[in-house]
């Protein structure tokens, strides 16, 4: 057997094709190129080209696929948000995400495992009962669970947080779930790729070419690509992309840091979110304990992760949870977010004409990926902001027409 | 341990400090049309580079202006607001 799998490795001839056509050169032009292979471009690219039939794209990432927030956030997907327009919007999302396994003929390990978003206060508690209102009403699942109700379903968490945050409820979320994120953006990317879109790795889009407020081109580190629609979809990088047509933008980066534990036996079937502690946790197939916590408290352009960040984190995590004080910390890293003042995204069409934005996703990006693609391919393809992203518009800051998602998005605000 | 230099307290450990965000000039109120005023009030200069940003040393309430350069995370120098920004 030993020999058999040795020969296998060895032959060219493999079972499985790879999972995307590698091109040797760029295109002259494109009918729309997508900055960003992660999962929201190659969403938007697989959406642009099964939904709209538009199929000369490309798509630029200036790394690898997934690489960037997309292979870094905790995987959690979730509804349960506070607006009206938020919970509609990631509601489209999960149901997306629950077919999505089917649609690409590829296992994205979804899993769904209920979402505790505990209150220690009562305010937090009033928070609660308003986003489980709000839900209600749009058909979401979400109710307001108290702590006997906890108890059972998380009997290993320490109720009193030590005694000093104790918990008096929580927003029970039952669709609350998590994914494989690389599996999203290789299934969304393969899916692209069979229907004809090209996609470029270790390309760097170093210019947009913008005539007379219109997109004629970009510029990158393997040549001059023409194309009248561009679609930047680049999370943490935006800033850099946004400059190159002038745009102003409020999007700040901030550092968000996660870290795993050493895998241990399965004991967490759900997924706990502390916005008091500035923890969200699950247990991930392998066994390992995937946390996050807030962002980093000040702009930074990089993906360093620090010392502070483990201690703090797992602080809160032995808060909850003190039987893990043995548990070792595995791997941690960060990836850039790129933040706004109302912590809801920037999408849709820009005061450049062809220049189309999936921005401002800081925290909250992941879950989004399915309705993200579906919603950008439509903007794109019919040069019209799809009614589920008008009220994320960037044109919003100006009108002074904020969206008010700060409870609901992450955690610690 | 991350340090920045207070003009004041000296050589601090960072936990000891709050970052304010971007230094930005205010436009005259009575002037500003709504666009100017929404720009100053939401927009930022998100690229990296060496910026100037407003800290506060939180143990003693001193606000003040760091130059940093954001994407390697290096404080350039430290120094007061004095009321005039355009030294350069």
């Amino acid at each position: 057997m030993p020999l058999r799998l040795l020969r296998f490795a060895l032959s060219h001839k493999h079972p499985e094709p790879p999972m995307f056509t590698e091109h040797d050169q760029l295109g002259k032009t494109y009918d729309v190129v997508i900055i960003g292979g992660g999962g929201h471009g190659l969403a938007a690219a697989y959406y642009l080209a099964r939904n709209h039939g538009i199929k000369n794209v490309c798509v630029l990432e200036k790394n690898y696929l997934g690489g960037g927030n997309t292979g870094r956030n905790t995987t959690i997907v979730r509804s349960n948000y506070l607006t009206p327009e938020g919970v509609a919007f990631y509601d489209r999302s999960v149901k997306l995400f629950q077919d999505l396994s089917q649609d690409f003929d590829l296992n994205l390990f979804y899993s769904t495992r209920g979402h505790f978003t505990l209150a220690h206060t009562d305010s937090a508690m009033r928070t609660m009962r308003w986003r489980a209102e709000v839900n209600k009403h749009l058909g979401v699942e979400s109710e307001v669970v108290d702590r006997d109700f906890i108890r059972r379903m998380v009997p290993e968490m320490d109720l009193d947080c030590s005694g000093h945050s104790p918990i008096h409820g929580a927003l029970y979320h039952k669709p609350g779930a998590v994914a494989r994120h690389d599996a999203v953006a290789w299934g969304y990317g393969r899916g692209a790729d069979m229907r004809g879109v090209e996609i470029f790795q270790k390309t760097e889009v170093t210019r947009i070419d913008v005539k007379h407020g219109k997109v004629r081109g970009v510029d990158t580190s393997r040549g001059y690509i023409s194309t009248p629609k561009v679609l930047c979809a680049v999370a943490g990088s935006t800033p850099r992309i946004t400059q190159m047509v002038g745009i102003r933008t409020p999007i700040v980066i901030q550092p968000l840091q996660a870290c795993v534990t050493e895998p241990i036996k399965p004991w967490l079937d759900t997924i706990i979110v502390s916005g008091s502690l500035h923890v969200y946790v699950s247990q991930s197939d392998r066994g390992e304990l995937v946390m996050g916590a807030s962002v980093d408290p000040y702009e930074i352009h990089s993906t360093r992760s620090t010392l502070d960040f483990t201690e703090g984190l797992t602080a809160h995590m032995l808060d909850m949870f003190p039987f893990l004080s043995n548990t070792k910390v595995n791997r941690q890293w960060a990836g850039m977010a790129d933040m706004t003042p109302d912590f809801a995204p920037i999408m849709g069409k820009t005061p450049i004409e062809g220049f189309y934005i999936d921005a401002g996703w800081g925290t909250w990006g992941f879950k989004a990926t399915p309705v993200c693609g579906e919603t950008m391919s439509y903007t794109v393809a019919h040069d019209q902001d799809h009614e589920l992203i008008r009220t994320f518009r960037l044109s919003r800051f100006k009108e002074l027409d904020l969206t008010g998602e700060k409870g609901a998005a992450s955690v610690g605000h | 341990m991350k340090l920045l230099t207070c003009p004041i307290n000296g050589t601090r450990p960072l936990q000891e400090f709050t970052w304010g965000g971007e230094f930005r000039e205010m436009p005259d109120p009575e002037q500003a049309t709504d666009e100017e005023w929404a720009d100053y009030v939401f927009n930022r200069s998100g690229a990296p580079g060496v910026k100037k940003e407003w800290w506060h040393h939180t143990a003693s309430g001193v606000w003040f202006i760091a130059e940093r350069d954001t994407e390697r995370d290096i404080v350039l120098r430290t120094y007061l607001y004095t009321g005039k920004m355009s030294d350069d």
